[in-house]
């Protein structure tokens, strides 16, 4: 009688938490779904002269290489702009930063800052960079305004990989007679590596992804030249899609490449998400020290 | 041995500065965002050369009910109809995201473990970095034209699919945020519901959700400042007609659209141009304090725990 209705408890409740897996299962379903799409409409457009050719006849054909070269130095100069100061800031914060008012207010604006819209970062990249400084609309511009929104996703992933090696390291260099510097140096950072590079890699996939921070900062629908130097306007393969899919004329003759671009950007941005991946699942199998 | 007590002593200075850097930018765009936005409702340089340039009247930003700077000489600069745009889809988007996500994030740490667990996360994780703008893309070639078809509308792109994306988008933050807050919740809490006789569904729904709920309340909000500060998807599938919709497949506007869609339009030192700073000040203040309140009810939950 009791152990009957002991199941019975045990089955309704089963029961419930697969009425409650439906909706992760859809959800997990719909992405798939959204890769198939975009692999099935955009494989056949990619080919050796999609990637190296600059659009031709009004964007119908050709290819799209001048996007794929703006968006890889944008986010270069992004990166030159925010690894250092990102990495500083997360070890000032991780190492040295004494439990106070002081420091919970820097912490608190630099997760802030993680929450700021994408277009805030825009407006103030112009209001900034292309009005106050007169850079301009061009590479520089929109890298800088992109290297601000990735600064708070660099602290905060540099200074938990930081927090999160043992003080003993640091115990033990510091015994033979290290300075603090020294010992972290030599004691932390090598370790910590593996995970700041995770964070860098994450912020290098979402930076590409980015439209809105490059919008009037200095991308292009279209130019005839490569950026030779940083000041020149540039095309990026975001907003190349955008425009290709709301702005053209001929919406639907150019949608192929606007498919094939989407698919581009998309191995692009899931390439540095799965090479972080990978890294974190090594971090987490050789980190013995953990216990 | 003097030199390295000095280098010692002077890079912890430079890592300081750097720290203060990273965090003067927010002060620094807002700042900027203030400067630039308050510049609206003062006369602007050419306002005497072009009669439609007159400064925007603050009561008129606040409360006026149509946004159409470009009229020529009878400008109207009211923000109610973006405002509204804005919080509407943002509030379908949750009428969705919230119960499926919080759902989801309920099933992922109750009762996925090992590598089932890992691999639902990593994926959702990986949603959460899709570009934008391919979310919008996708919003506009298969999501719009499936919600047409299914409400037999004349076009996908109203507030509807609007809300539908931004559920898409807001739910990675709302699964993960909630599944971090359940987790939170300590062990005692299912081994006592446990001990008592209570069912794995009963402990999770009655004692863990309920316990964890300062941290969902966090997750959503989180959720919100995810919607309504989406720009490209949202741009894309909302038909952008600035006036106030009267149904879910009327197209709507928002406040981040309106941005992207005037700012490349308009003149440096217009009243419409720094309208557009007004607004993303507004827009900034709205994300700044979502975040706050976010953190400081996960902070709440957290101490709710500790002895």
């Amino acid at each position: 009688m009791k152990k009957s209705n002991y199941r019975r408890t045990r089955f309704i409740s089963n029961i419930w938490f697969i009425v409650l897996a439906i909706p992760l299962l859809l959800f997990i379903l719909f992405i798939g779904y959204m890769c198939f799409y975009l692999l099935k409409n955009g494989i056949n457009v990619i080919s050796w002269e999609f990637l190296t050719r600059p659009p031709a006849s009004g964007m119908t054909a050709g290819g799209i290489l001048p996007c794929i070269i703006g968006t890889v130095y944008i986010t270069f100069i992004s990166l030159l702009f925010s690894i250092p100061i990102g990495i500083f800031s997360a070890i000032y914060l991780a190492e040295y930063a004494p439990n106070n008012i002081f420091t919970r207010i820097i912490r608190s604006s630099v997760r802030s800052l993680a929450g700021i819209p994408s277009i805030v970062y825009g407006l103030f990249g112009v209001a900034l960079f292309v009005r106050t400084m007169d850079i301009g609309l061009s590479v520089l511009a929109s890298g800088l305004t992109l290297g601000l929104m990735n600064l708070p996703w660099i602290i905060a992933t540099a200074e938990e990989a930081i927090t999160a090696i043992p003080g003993s390291f640091r115990e033990g260099a510091l015994a033979l007679g290290a300075t603090k510097w020294e010992s972290i140096y030599r004691n932390v950072l090598p370790y910590a590596f593996p995970g700041i590079l995770t964070g860098i890699l994450l912020a290098v996939a979402r930076t590409m992804g980015e439209t809105a921070p490059i919008l009037f900062t200095g991308v292009t629908y279209f130019t005839r030249e490569l950026p030779r130097t940083p000041l020149q306007k540039f095309m990026a393969l975001p907003y190349h899609l955008f425009a290709l899919a709301t702005q053209h004329d001929q919406l639907l003759k150019v949608r192929p490449i606007a498919f094939g671009t989407a698919l581009v950007l998309l191995f692009l941005v899931l390439l540095f998400d799965a090479i972080a991946f990978i890294i974190r699942m090594r971090i987490a199998a050789t980190n013995k020290w953990e216990v | 041995m003097n030199i390295r007590k000095g280098v010692d002593r002077d890079i912890r200075k430079v890592f300081l500065a750097n720290a203060i850097l990273a965090a003067t930018v927010l002060v620094g765009i807002l700042v900027f965002l203030l400067s630039y936005g308050v510049r609206a409702f003062f006369p602007s340089p050419l306002a005497f050369t072009d009669p439609s340039s007159r400064p925007v009247k603050v009561s008129e930003f606040l409360t006026g009910t149509v946004w159409n700077p470009d009229a020529y000489g009878q400008p109207s600069y009211g923000i109610i109809p973006l405002l509204l745009g804005s919080f509407i889809t943002t509030l379908i988007a949750l009428v969705i995201a919230v119960p499926l996500g919080v759902a989801s994030a309920v099933f992922i740490a109750e009762r996925l473990k090992g590598w089932q667990r890992i691999t639902a996360k990593v994926i959702i994780e990986l949603f959460a970095g899709f570009p934008s703008v391919i979310i919008g893309f996708f919003g506009l070639l298969v999501l719009g034209p499936f919600l047409a078809r299914l409400f037999n509308v004349p076009s996908g792109l109203n507030l509807l699919t609007a809300g539908v994306t931004l559920a898409l988008m807001s739910l990675p933050t709302i699964i993960t945020v909630s599944d971090d807050a359940l987790l939170v919740v300590p062990n005692s809490y299912r081994e006592a519901a446990y001990a008592l006789g209570a069912s794995p569904w009963i402990t999770a729904t009655r004692i863990i959700l309920p316990a964890a709920r300062s941290g969902i309340l966090a997750a959503v909000m989180l959720g919100f400042g995810r919607a309504v500060g989406e720009t490209m998807a949202v741009l894309m599938v909302a038909g952008n007609a600035p006036v106030i919709p009267r149904s879910l497949f009327d197209p709507v506007r928002t406040i981040t659209s309106t941005i992207a869609i005037e700012l490349g339009e308009t003149a440096f030192n217009t009243p419409h141009f720094f309208s557009l700073f007004a607004l993303g000040f507004i827009l900034f203040i709205i994300a700044l304090a979502t975040n706050l309140i976010a953190e400081s009810l996960f902070r709440r939950e957290k101490r709710s725990f500790t002895l």
